[in-house]
């Protein structure tokens, strides 16, 4: 956890790289979120949409942008959180999360601090962007 | 709908994300933290949404391929914590349908309100899918 009053535009946090992401990793996503979509989990209907593979879940990749956001800031402190799905995330692929602090402005009676977020690939393909709003006092 | 969140599924998530911070799996941990019980993770009310017996159905009563269909935005608003033992009612409404490049790419923007057995509301999830029409497509 960060020590809030020190936060001020430009501030980078910590990047957070992914272990690679597996068939299992997709699966247990699958069960644990409650998004059961075969493309994702099963080669054949993979194969029916005229995609190669399964690729992974984007919400997937939100989750990990959550769990970095969450390691830096206690999730109370969250006002929103979002996220736009620019490219699929294939397997075998390994994601990093970053985010920097884009704005502290007051909001609705708090301070707040505009993070803007992104998951990266390893080969530099930008999987999504995001945005989260989080109070500092 | 209405939903239990339950601690064993948040546990479930916490695993398959990752997520190594105990208070979103550990029960002590969560509780020596100052919380009642296990957090819902940010994203976590977006499956929860997505655990009735047919999920995607409303999409494909709309005449949806669901191959054809992608994840374009997802957003949350957050006003409380929730955390496992709370009931959630989530109450979707599609809010807008517009479409882009000569139609063949529409937008489907779906709001859902989460409100707590309490009364309050907790959470606002809007979500933007994209329906790809290639035979639309303008071929350059």
């Amino acid at each position: 956890m960060i020590t809030l009053d020190s936060v001020k535009v430009g501030t980078e946090l910590p990047p957070l790289v992914i272990s690679e992401i597996t068939r299992t990793t997709l699966a247990l996503f699958a069960g644990a979120s409650g998004d059961h979509n075969p493309i994702h989990i099963d080669i054949d209907v993979a194969k029916s949409a005229g995609l190669e593979d399964v690729f992974a879940q984007g919400m997937l990749s939100m989750a990990y942008l959550g769990r970095f956001l969450t390691n830096w800031v206690p999730q109370e402190r969250i006002r929103s959180f979002e996220a736009r799905f620019n490219a699929i995330t294939p397997v075998y692929a390994i994601p990093t999360c970053s985010g920097r602090v884009t704005a502290i402005e007051p909001t609705g009676g708090e301070r707040t601090a505009t993070i803007d977020l992104a998951v990266t690939l390893a080969d530099g393909t930008s999987t999504l962007v995001g945005r989260a709003i989080v109070a500092l006092d | 709908m209405t939903a239990v969140i339950e601690r064993g599924r948040l546990a479930y998530f916490a695993k398959a994300i990752g997520e190594s911070d105990p208070i979103y799996s550990d029960i002590e941990a969560a509780q020596a933290d100052g919380h009642p019980d296990l957090p819902v993770p940010p994203t976590f009310l977006f499956g929860l949404k997505l655990d009735v017996p047919d999920p995607f159905g409303w999409i494909e009563e709309l005449g949806v391929d669901m191959h054809f269909l992608l994840h374009g935005k997802q957003a949350f608003t957050y006003r409380s914590m929730l955390y496992a033992g709370d009931t959630v009612t989530l109450t979707p409404t599609i809010i807008d349908v517009y479409e882009k490049k000569g139609g063949s790419l529409e937008f489907i923007v779906c709001a859902t309100e989460v409100t707590r057995a309490d009364g309050v509301a907790v959470a606002t999830l809007e979500e933007t899918l994209v329906v790809r029409h290639p035979g639309l497509e303008i071929k350059p």
